[in-house]
């Protein structure tokens, strides 16, 4: 198929006013008909994709409400890629610029989790360091660099989104909430199954900083800024217990040595 | 603060943090590994995992939405605050 056919054609299976593409139509009857089953069987099969990686969301506003709001995503938004896991990577942003949810204005944020829930689990395998590896490290302990494993994500928000993500996956029973204080999530996947847990404060600034490369003692001084009743402790232990670490760089593997 | 000061204070909290850890992980040693099966997310199955493989063809014309004329009412009226449910109750006098 040249390029050009290929334009048509995807330009036909978006938008219902332009009928059918000469090229579907060189034989048989009726082709703008039989091509919007074609054209039909591609949007539902997106809004089926969507549907299944955003279980909660879809929960949370209804299902006739996301089947709105999923075929205006599908519409604008033609798939980049063959893998449908990846489909819906920037659903949460548009989202967030829909329109009519002003009532439930954490739903970009538990879409962006269940994103991340999606993506933690097919990211690649790693072994997380045993809490024995930290016991000795080389080194002052203030220059050691810790490398993240590959599934972890933060998702920090303004709206309790661990509870309200907790409540509409199953994992806890839904009722109203009395508490609307922030709750900042952690996604990861240390082994075979996807964890989804509230950070303690400060913690997704001590993950994000680690992340990006800072030291453990310039992280930790970044977190107490963040969130002043920082606990280092309380952190680590979510850190090392958790299985978040699969690497210790100490300041002697660091650059050449002299 | 100074670097040793630093340093002092992370050795403590990693000390604290190690015995934390080592006091739990023998119940958690099985948790989530050495598994043959289950290994999907929770409420996802694996049809979950690779969505969009499903054969969902309709001859019905589902595409055109009704421009935002529905309303979200699944869950969420459920999880409001009892404040706000209450404000949308008479006043009792």
């Amino acid at each position: 198929m040249s390029a050009a056919t290929q334009t048509a054609l995807a330009a036909a299976l978006r938008d219902t006013g332009r009928g059918s593409p000469a090229q579907a139509s060189s034989s048989g009857q009726r082709p703008d008909r039989r091509f919007s089953v074609y054209r039909n069987n591609v949007a539902v099969s997106l809004i089926g994709a969507l549907e299944t990686r955003f279980p909660a969301v879809r929960r949370i506003v209804g299902d006739d409400f996301f089947g709105e709001l999923a075929r205006a995503y599908v519409s604008q938004h033609a798939p980049r890629s063959p893998l449908m896991m990846t489909y819906g990577d920037d659903f949460p942003d548009f989202a967030a610029r829909a329109p009519g949810l002003a009532d439930v204005p954490y739903l970009a944020d538990v879409a962006r989790l269940e994103a991340a829930r999606t993506r933690a689990y097919h990211a690649a395998d790693a072994d997380p360091l045993p809490a024995s590896a930290f016991a000795a490290p080389d080194g002052a302990l203030d220059d050691v660099r810790l490398t993240l494993h590959p599934s972890v994500e933060v998702v920090r928000s303004a709206h309790p989104l661990v509870t309200i993500w907790a409540m509409n996956s199953g994992e806890a029973e839904l009722g109203s909430i009395d508490d609307w204080s922030p709750e900042d999530a952690l996604v990861c996947r240390p082994a075979m199954d996807v964890f989804v847990r509230k950070l303690p404060e400060g913690g997704a600034a001590f993950l994000q900083a680690l992340a990006g490369g800072a030291t453990l003692a310039a992280a930790a001084e970044r977190a107490a800024q963040d969130a002043p009743s920082f606990d280092l402790t309380e952190n680590l232990v979510g850190l090392i217990g958790g299985g978040l670490v699969v690497a210790i760089e100490t300041p002697s593997q660091q650059g050449d040595a002299p | 603060m100074p670097a040793r000061t630093v340093n002092a204070a992370l050795a403590g909290s990693l000390f604290a943090a190690l015995s934390i850890v080592s006091a739990s992980a023998a119940e958690d040693k099985m948790a989530g590994k050495e598994k043959c099966y289950g290994v999907a997310m929770k409420g996802q199955n694996d049809c979950a995992a690779g969505p969009g493989t499903t054969c969902a063809g309709t001859s019905k014309v589902d595409y055109q939405g009704n421009a935002w004329k529905a309303v979200p009412k699944g869950t969420c009226t459920t999880m409001k605050t009892p404040k706000g449910v209450g404000s949308l109750e008479p006043i009792k006098m």
